[in-house]
This record gives structure tokens, C-alpha cells and sequence, in this order.
């Protein structure tokens, strides 16, 4: 077990956290069109109680994530977190004002009043995945900032900090550009759709299902034209290649389709997860008594942003480019932690297969009678 | 590049530590009452499982709805924190990463998602899983914050108290070498005990308090007499156990972080056969002069307990802020430096670590170097104090320190004089309990007519609300003991290692105050529903599923 095998199996380990938060933004796209999908009180509610059952997991998710990338990471948490200041807050804050808005929306005493903490629970369905979309758009269009480890032995200094974002917008300017954006919307809407094709599957209500092919559409053509703009602008871009013997980054032309040649596996990963993601939207839409399209388009996006994570980190790419300063670029060798901590954390991850097992067994016990407004009245309910 | 752009100014540091401080005083609130309420509730439904009885399921349903309440705080306040180490102490995320990363994805893995999966189960599973499923799955929610708890205090106990790890000047961090020597130091095991015991208190004084405000209404008798006698229990074993964990603390508080110790005390000169200050006059806004001022007016003391709570000997040597400052021969005849000596030493550490990496980058033979590397490894030790002006800068607010400890021992005391008083009340323990009841009306704490009664359904309503009076001293208990955990190993993130300033992000104050007042409107606001929401909930009462367990 070699120090290079050990940082890609963390970047695989990360990015395979970071799919699955992807699949389960599903809670925050139900959320986002929890009125147009339920149109009614009841039927809103039961939209938010089939999303209330899950957002701990998303939620729990994101931050393993965090955690995940601070522990064979550390320069990524200490460079992307420190500099984007304000693009991470404003995704933080709409993920705190979910958390508690399932559990106060309709509790007697939320002298807040129910809408606010709806009003909450969209605001995090937007926000949320278009933010999410656009920071991970920035490891192929790169970010404004600088690495100088030196700076620590300056004692003199008022703060000798490593790292620094080149402007004053604190990751704001990473909005800027058009291609962030696009990417985000692109995030955005996918999670739109797995919404719909989740409280499809789980809630048992005949209007919401009825409705949710229709809305479907709506979400999944915008999904569509932004996902193929963006993978044809990926493909055809320069990319922030690793030279490793030296350690220098560089530009390299199309380094992103080169690098889906080179890695044929990841290539195939990607195309099986398009198709799968079709697939469910085609068939939900096609057959109007198909309601299982939430687990091809699930598993699909898994092996999609997996793919595309890996393409951005693996065959020597730099996965958080610095347009500041090419060479302040975070590679996998250059931001990773020590062998001994990567190896220390590579038996930890033997506990991985373990939590997801206890995951999906509860999740299926759960889920193996669907939400509907008697349960609503007869058990807990937010 | 070195040091260009930096947009930071003093106000940056103050405002990160503000800002950190706010949202983990905040967390604060809500964690202890989740840990303490897991065990009333899981002992609450395992009468249920036991019995069949529907009043144990009503009971533990109710405590679970309460807990519910409070855990969605608890999770929204505390993604902030692990974010803010990238956030805000961008250095420190990279200088430690390696070693204080670990125990966050660990909590993530084993701990946060054992609660998220288990803590659906138990409010949607009533009807789904079967009994002994629906118990293990209330148990091991609160495990899971239980494990959530462990690994955070690990990462918090390895800044007191940094073991494991060794500086590599190459990547320019501290990097990990003994994982065990983190995840099981002895520190962390004393804080992991005293915290966790001490929530205990908090989820205890909370049940009776709601208990007591049922009694003095006169109603929901039975549940309230039932939970109370779970939370009489589990709140005398903690408040017995915060105490023995607490000496245990203070003993490695003593030996690790003396300044702290120090500053705990205002003992600004020490020696051997040092009293524990009961009471002095420290004046809560002002730094003392203990430079000059031998020790606080109006002390009294209790002869020789500091000695033996710092080093279990009656005799023991306690240090004092000057010794710290100014350097002291231990009783086993080592010399402690002056902080002025270990400043210096820090200095040649970081100008070394210039010079090697200087060199490194100019390819610089190996051997030219290695020099420079016997110097960093040979002051690394006091590498943190290089980047210290002033020797003053290592004295933490010495009364913040002071006062806090009083008021968390004081309020520890209260508590177990409490939770005892109250066993011998619900438990009926025969003479005990007259004699309790004799004295109190002796000193005319309760009527001539109530001395023989012993039927806590029916007290004066001075006894609830007392009891009701217990929730917020609890609180300001819990939040004294990490004020004294924060405040005392103040200037360092890391103990000796990295001074707050170090440790920051490059970031303009304007900004991260905006951040600290949007979190303080925010999570003031929610405070304020969710306790709208409890009282709400509590007025409501249980809701039985049969009239006989009414």
C-alpha cells in the first residue's frame, strides 16, 4: 500500500461521499417544489414529511464530507473553507435554518408561524444545491487564491496565514463566472428532479403522483440542456494538469476528455450513470403508473458525479486550480495528510460497508408501508 | 508571494474568537440536554418493554418528544463548528489537520450517522419494528451521541493536550505518528467522563423541573412521581460522578496546563501546601496586577486542598503565575524555563525552519542542512511561543478563570445536596428522611405540619418551583465548566503550539462580524422558538393511550 494508492483511494473515498450527497440533495429538490408537487396544505405536508424522514442523511452526509476532506485533505478544508469564506457560510446557513424547520413548522408555540420555516425549507431547496453545484464547479474552473506555506516561519507578522483569497469577495467572484453558474443550475434542477421522482415513490397519494410526472418535466428539460452545455464546455476546456516528476502545474488542452480516455473505466462509470439517470426520468414520465424512477436516477447520479470527481483529481490533474497562481493549485499529492494518517484512515473506512448496511436495512423498514395522510394523523408527523 | 494580500487586522482575531465562542456556547446548550434526556428516555422505555404497560410507552413517547425538540438545535448549531475550523482557523486546519481531521470523520462515520438513522426509527418506527428493535433503536441514538460526544472531546482534549504527533518542517504541519496515543489520551478520557457525566445533570434537573411544574398544577401525578424517580437516579450517580471526574480533571489540568490551573485559582505566587481558595475578591472586568499583589483580597482558603486536588499529596507543589512566567526548579529538580526563555527558543525554532525551507528551494545539499534541523527539533517544543510579543500574552482572563470554576464547583455541590435530598423525598428512606424533614422544619424551611409528610405530590409550591429554579443554574453550571476549559488555555489553540493569531484566516473583521451577528440574531431566534415550543409541549402534557395511565 503505497503513500500514492493511499491518497487515491481517499480522493475515491471523498468523492464517493460527495455522489451520494448529490443523490440525497433529493430532500432539498422535494423541498424546493413542495408547493407546486403537494398544491395543497395536506398535500404539502406530506411532501415534507416524506423529505423530514430523510434530511438527517443528507445533512449527516455533508458533514462526514467535511469532515472526510479535513482528514486526508487538510489543505483543501484549510484553502476552499478560509477563502471562500462567504460562498461556504451562505450554504451553511440555509443548511442550519433546515434543520430546524421540520421539527418547529407545526409544533404549537413556533410563534414563527409554519410559512416561515417553509419559507426556509425552499430557500435551502435553492440555495442549497445551486451553491453546492457551484463549488464543486470551481474544481475545473479554478479559484482565486494563494498558498505560501513560508508565511508561518514569519513571526514577525500579525498572522503568518498560509493561505489567501485574491480579492475581497471571499468565493462570491466564483458566481461570476457563467460556467459556474451553469453548473450549479445544473445541480440545482437534478436535485429538482430526484425531489420528484423520491415523493413519487414515497408518498402513496394519487394526486401527487399525478402531478409529479407533469412537474418532472419541468425541471428535467432545464437539467438536461445544462448537464450536456456543461459536460461539452468540460470536455473541450483546457485542464489543470500535474506534471509528476516535478510537481509544476500546467495547462493542457482538452486534459479533461484526455483524462476520461485515459481512465476508460471512469468513462464508463459516467455514460452507465447518464443512462441510468434517463432512464428513470423517461420511464417516469412515459409510464404513468411507474413510480420506482428515484432508485436508476438515484444510483445513476451516483456513478455520474463520482465519475466526474474522479476526472477532476485523478491522472495527475490539479482538483482545486488556482487561477491566481497556477502553482498554488491543490493536487492530491501536495494537500493530503501524512501515510500514517492516510493508513490509520484507511482501516477506519473498513467501517463504511458496516453504517451504510444498518442504513438501508432501517431505511427499508421504515419505507416499507408509504407515507400517506393516515399516517400523518395517527403517528409522529412533522 | 510571502505575505501579500493579507487583509487581516486585530479585530479579524477578536471576532473569529467571538465567533467561535458564540456558536459553541449555543451547541452548548442543546448537546447536555440531548445526553442526558437519552438516558432518562431509554430507561423510561425499557420499564416499557419490560412491563407491557402503556403508561412506560406514554412516558417515554413524551420525554422523546421533548428530546426531539431539542436535538434538531443541537444538530443545526453544531455543523457550524466543524466548519468553522476550515472557515475561520484556516492555519490551524492545515498546522494540525492531519492529526485533528481524524477524530471529526470518525465522529461522522460512526457516531452521526448511527444517531440520524436511529433517531428516525424511534419516532417513525412505533408501528414498524418490533418492541425490542423500537428499545435498541432509542438506546443507541443516545449511544450515538454518546460516541459523537467521545471523538469531539478527543479533538478538543488533543488542543489542550497535543500527544501522537511530530512536526514535519517539510510539509510545514504536525503530522500524526501514535493514533492511539490521540483517540485514548488520558486527557481526553477525564474530559470524555466529566462532560458527559456532567450532562447527565442537565438532562436529570430538566425532567424533574418539568415534573415539579406538573405537580404544582396538580396534574399528570403519576408520570411526574415516575420520572422523577428515574431522574433522581441518574441525577444523583452524575452529580456524584461530576465531582470525582472533576478532581480527576483538575489533577491533569495541573499537570499539563499549570497556567491554567493558576489562573483557575488567582494564585499568582505558588509553593507547597497550598490552600484551595473558597472565596476572595477578584474583580470580574479587570485583569489583576499579580505581578505585584501577593495574592486576592479577601481570600479564604482551604488549607492544603489545592496542593492535594493538583497533585494528590497535602504537600504537593502548586506553580503561580510568576513561577510560569518567570521559570521555577520543580521538586524533582528540573528547571521549568521563563516564558522570555521559551519565546527566544521559539524564535530559533521558526528561524531555522526559514532557513531549511530556504534552502530546500534553492536545492541545498542535505547535510548544509541538517544543522538547521537539530535546531528546530531541538526547540520545538516552545515553537507556539515564537510568535508571543509579550510574556503577559500567555496569561489567560484570570477572572473569567476564577469566577467560573466557583460558580461550576459551587453549583456542583448544590446539585448533589440536591439530587440527595431529593432520593431520600421520592424513595421514602424511612429515618432518614423524617430527620431530613424534622431539620427543615426546624429551621423553618417547611412547615411545623409537613415535618412527617412524605408525599412529594403534595409540597408547598416553594418545593417545585426550587426544583424549576434548578434548570438554568444547571445551564450556567454546564457553560462555567467550558468557560474555564476555553478561557484558561487562552492565548493558545494549541497548547504551546499555535497562539490564536496564528491560527486564523485571512479574512477583513468586517466580514466575520457580519457572520457573528448574523448567527447571534439567528440562533437567538430559534433559541427563543424552541422554548416557546418545549413550554408549549410541556402545557400540553403526554398523550396516553389508555385513561388508566393518566
Amino acid at each position: 500500500m503505497t503513500y500514492e494508492f493511499l491518497q487515491h483511494y481517499w480522493c475515491f473515498i471523498v468523492s464517493l461521499l460527495g455522489a451520494i450527497l448529490v443523490f440525497l440533495l433529493f430532500v432539498q429538490g422535494a423541498n424546493s417544489v413542495a408547493r407546486s408537487l403537494g398544491y395543497t396544505d395536506e398535500g404539502m405536508r406530506l411532501v415534507y414529511n416524506s423529505t423530514g424522514r430523510k434530511w438527517e442523511f443528507t445533512f449527516t452526509t455533508l458533514v462526514t464530507f467535511g469532515g472526510a476532506f479535513f482528514a486526508s485533505f487538510p489543505l483543501f478544508y484549510s484553502t476552499s473553507f478560509g477563502g471562500a469564506y462567504w460562498l461556504w457560510m451562505l450554504i451553511l446557513f440555509t443548511f442550519v435554518l433546515q434543520a430546524v424547520s421540520y421539527e418547529f413548522q407545526n409544533k404549537i408555540g413556533n410563534f414563527l408561524g409554519p410559512k416561515t420555516f417553509q419559507f426556509f425549507l425552499t430557500l435551502n431547496g435553492i440555495v442549497g444545491p445551486l451553491l453546492l453545484g457551484g463549488a464543486v464547479a470551481t474544481f475545473y474552473e479554478g479559484s482565486n487564491f494563494v498558498v505560501e506555506k513560508s508565511n508561518l516561519v514569519d513571526f514577525e507578522a500579525l498572522t503568518p496565514v498560509i493561505s489567501h483569497w485574491a480579492n475581497g469577495s471571499h468565493g462570491l467572484d466564483a458566481l461570476l463566472n457563467p460556467w459556474v453558474l451553469v453548473f450549479g443550475l445544473a445541480v440545482m434542477f437534478l436535485a429538482r428532479v430526484l425531489g420528484i421522482l423520491y415523493v413519487m415513490n414515497n408518498v402513496d397519494d394519487a394526486d401527487i403522483r399525478s402531478r409529479g410526472s407533469v412537474r418532472l418535466i419541468g425541471s428535467a428539460v432545464p437539467f438536461v440542456i445544462l448537464f450536456v452545455a456543461y459536460v461539452v464546455h468540460l470536455l473541450l476546456k483546457d485542464g489543470f494538469a500535474v506534471d509528476p516528476a516535478t510537481g509544476l502545474i500546467y495547462m493542457e488542452p482538452f486534459k479533461y476528455l484526455h483524462n476520461f480516455l485515459d481512465m476508460w473505466y471512469l468513462l464508463i462509470l459516467f455514460l452507465a450513470g447518464v443512462v441510468l439517470v434517463l432512464y428513470g426520468i423517461g420511464k417516469t414520465v412515459v409510464d404513468k403508473n411507474y413510480v420506482g424512477g428515484i432508485w436508476p436516477a438515484g444510483i445513476g447520479t451516483v456513478l455520474t458525479v463520482l465519475a466526474l470527481l474522479l476526472c477532476s483529481a485523478w491522472n495527475h490533474t490539479a482538483y482545486y486550480p488556482s487561477t491566481a497562481d497556477l502553482q498554488s493549485s491543490l493536487t492530491l499529492n501536495n494537500s493530503c495528510s501524512s501515510e500514517f494518517t492516510l493508513r490509520t484512515m484507511f482501516y477506519v473506512s473498513f467501517l463504511v460497508p458496516f453504517v451504510l448496511a444498518y442504513i438501508v436495512y432501517c431505511w427499508r423498514k421504515i419505507d416499507a408501508k408509504k407515507l400517506n395522510q393516515e399516517e400523518l394523523k395517527n403517528d409522529h408527523a412533522y | 508571494m510571502q505575505n501579500l494580500l493579507l487583509s487581516i487586522d486585530a479585530g479579524t482575531i477578536d471576532w473569529s474568537r467571538a465567533q467561535f465562542a458564540l456558536t459553541a456556547i449555543y451547541h452548548w446548550l442543546f448537546v447536555p440536554l440531548t445526553l442526558g434526556m437519552a438516558v432518562i428516555m431509554g430507561i423510561a422505555e425499557t420499564c416499557y418493554y419490560r412491563t407491557k404497560d402503556t403508561f412506560w410507552k406514554d412516558v417515554a413517547k413524551f420525554w422523546q418528544k421533548l428530546f426531539g425538540i431539542n436535538f434538531a438545535m443541537g444538530v443545526a448549531t453544531g455543523i457550524i463548528l466543524e466548519f468553522e475550523f476550515g472557515t475561520n482557523w484556516s492555519n490551524y486546519s492545515w498546522f494540525v489537520g492531519d492529526i485533528f481531521g481524524a477524530p471529526l470523520a470518525i465522529e461522522g462515520i460512526l457516531a452521526f450517522f448511527m444517531e440520524s438513522t436511529f433517531v428516525a426509527v424511534m419516532y417513525f418506527g412505533w408501528k414498524k419494528v418490533s418492541p425490542g428493535f423500537h428499545l435498541a433503536s432509542t438506546w443507541l441514538t443516545g449511544l450515538g451521541a454518546t460516541i459523537s460526544a467521545w471523538w469531539i472531546l478527543v479533538a478538543n482534549a488533543w488542543m489542550q493536550y497535543p500527544v501522537g504527533c511530530e512536526f514535519n518542517p517539510d510539509t510545514m504541519r504536525h503530522e500524526m505518528v501514535d493514533f492511539f496515543a490521540v483517540a485514548f489520551s488520558p486527557f481526553a478520557v477525564d474530559k470524555f467522563c466529566h462532560t458527559v457525566i456532567s450532562s447527565w445533570i442537565i438532562g436529570a434537573v430538566f425532567c424533574v423541573a418539568v415534573c415539579s411544574w406538573f405537580l404544582l398544577k396538580k396534574r399528570e401525578q403519576k408520570l411526574a412521581v415516575e420520572s422523577i424517580k428515574i431522574a433522581v437516579i441518574v441525577g444523583l450517580v452524575a452529580s456524584i460522578g461530576a465531582a470525582a471526574t472533576g478532581h480527576k480533571s483538575a489533577q491533569s489540568v495541573g499537570e499539563v496546563q499549570p497556567m491554567k490551573l493558576a489562573a483557575m485559582e488567582a494564585l499568582y505566587n505558588g509553593g507547597t501546601d497550598q490552600g484551595l481558595t473558597a472565596v476572595a475578591w477578584v474583580n470580574p472586568f479587570k485583569q489583576p496586577d499579580y505581578e505585584n499583589q501577593a495574592e486576592p483580597s479577601l481570600k479564604i482558603e482551604m488549607p492544603y486542598a489545592l496542593s492535594f486536588m493538583a497533585t494528590n499529596d497535602f504537600h504537593g507543589y502548586v506553580p503561580g503565575i510568576n513561577e510560569l512566567l518567570n521559570g521555577y526548579t520543580k521538586p524533582d529538580g528540573t528547571v521549568e524555563p521563563s516564558v522570555e526563555e521559551k519565546m527566544e527558543r521559539g524564535r530559533l525554532a521558526i528561524a531555522a525552519l526559514s532557513t531549511y525551507r530556504q534552502g530546500l528551494k534553492d536545492g541545498t545539499p542535505e547535510e548544509v542542512l541538517r544543522p538547521y534541523m537539530a535546531i528546530i527539533h531541538a526547540n520545538m517544543q516552545y515553537f507556539g511561543y515564537g510568535y508571543i510579543r509579550d510574556k503577559s500574552e500567555v496569561v489567560p482572563f484570570i477572572p473569567v478563570n476564577f469566577w467560573a470554576f466557583r460558580i461550576m464547583v459551587g453549583l456542583g455541590c448544590l446539585f448533589i445536596l440536591f439530587f440527595g435530598v431529593l432520593a431520600l423525598m421520592v424513595f421514602r428512606v424511612p429515618l432518614l428522611s423524617i430527620i431530613l424533614r424534622r431539620l427543615m422544619a426546624a429551621f423553618g424551611l417547611i412547615p411545623e405540619t409537613e415535618a412527617d409528610t412524605n408525599d412529594i405530590t403534595n409540597l408547598t409550591p416553594w418545593h417545585y418551583w426550587a426544583a424549576i429554579a434548578m434548570v438554568p443554574l444547571a445551564y450556567i453550571a454546564s457553560e462555567s465548566g467550558w468557560l474555564v476549559a476555553e478561557f484558561g488555555r487562552q492565548p493558545w489553540t494549541i497548547q504551546d503550539m499555535l497562539p490564536t493569531w496564528a491560527a486564523i484566516s485571512n479574512l477583513n473583521a468586517g466580514s466575520v462580524m457580519l457572520t457573528f451577528i448574523i448567527f447571534l440574531v439567528l440562533f437567538t431566534t430559534m433559541l427563543a422558538v424552541e422554548i416557546a415550543i418545549l413550554l408549549k409541549q410541556i402545557k400540553k402534557g403526554p398523550e396516553y393511550t389508555s385513561q388508566n395511565n393518566n
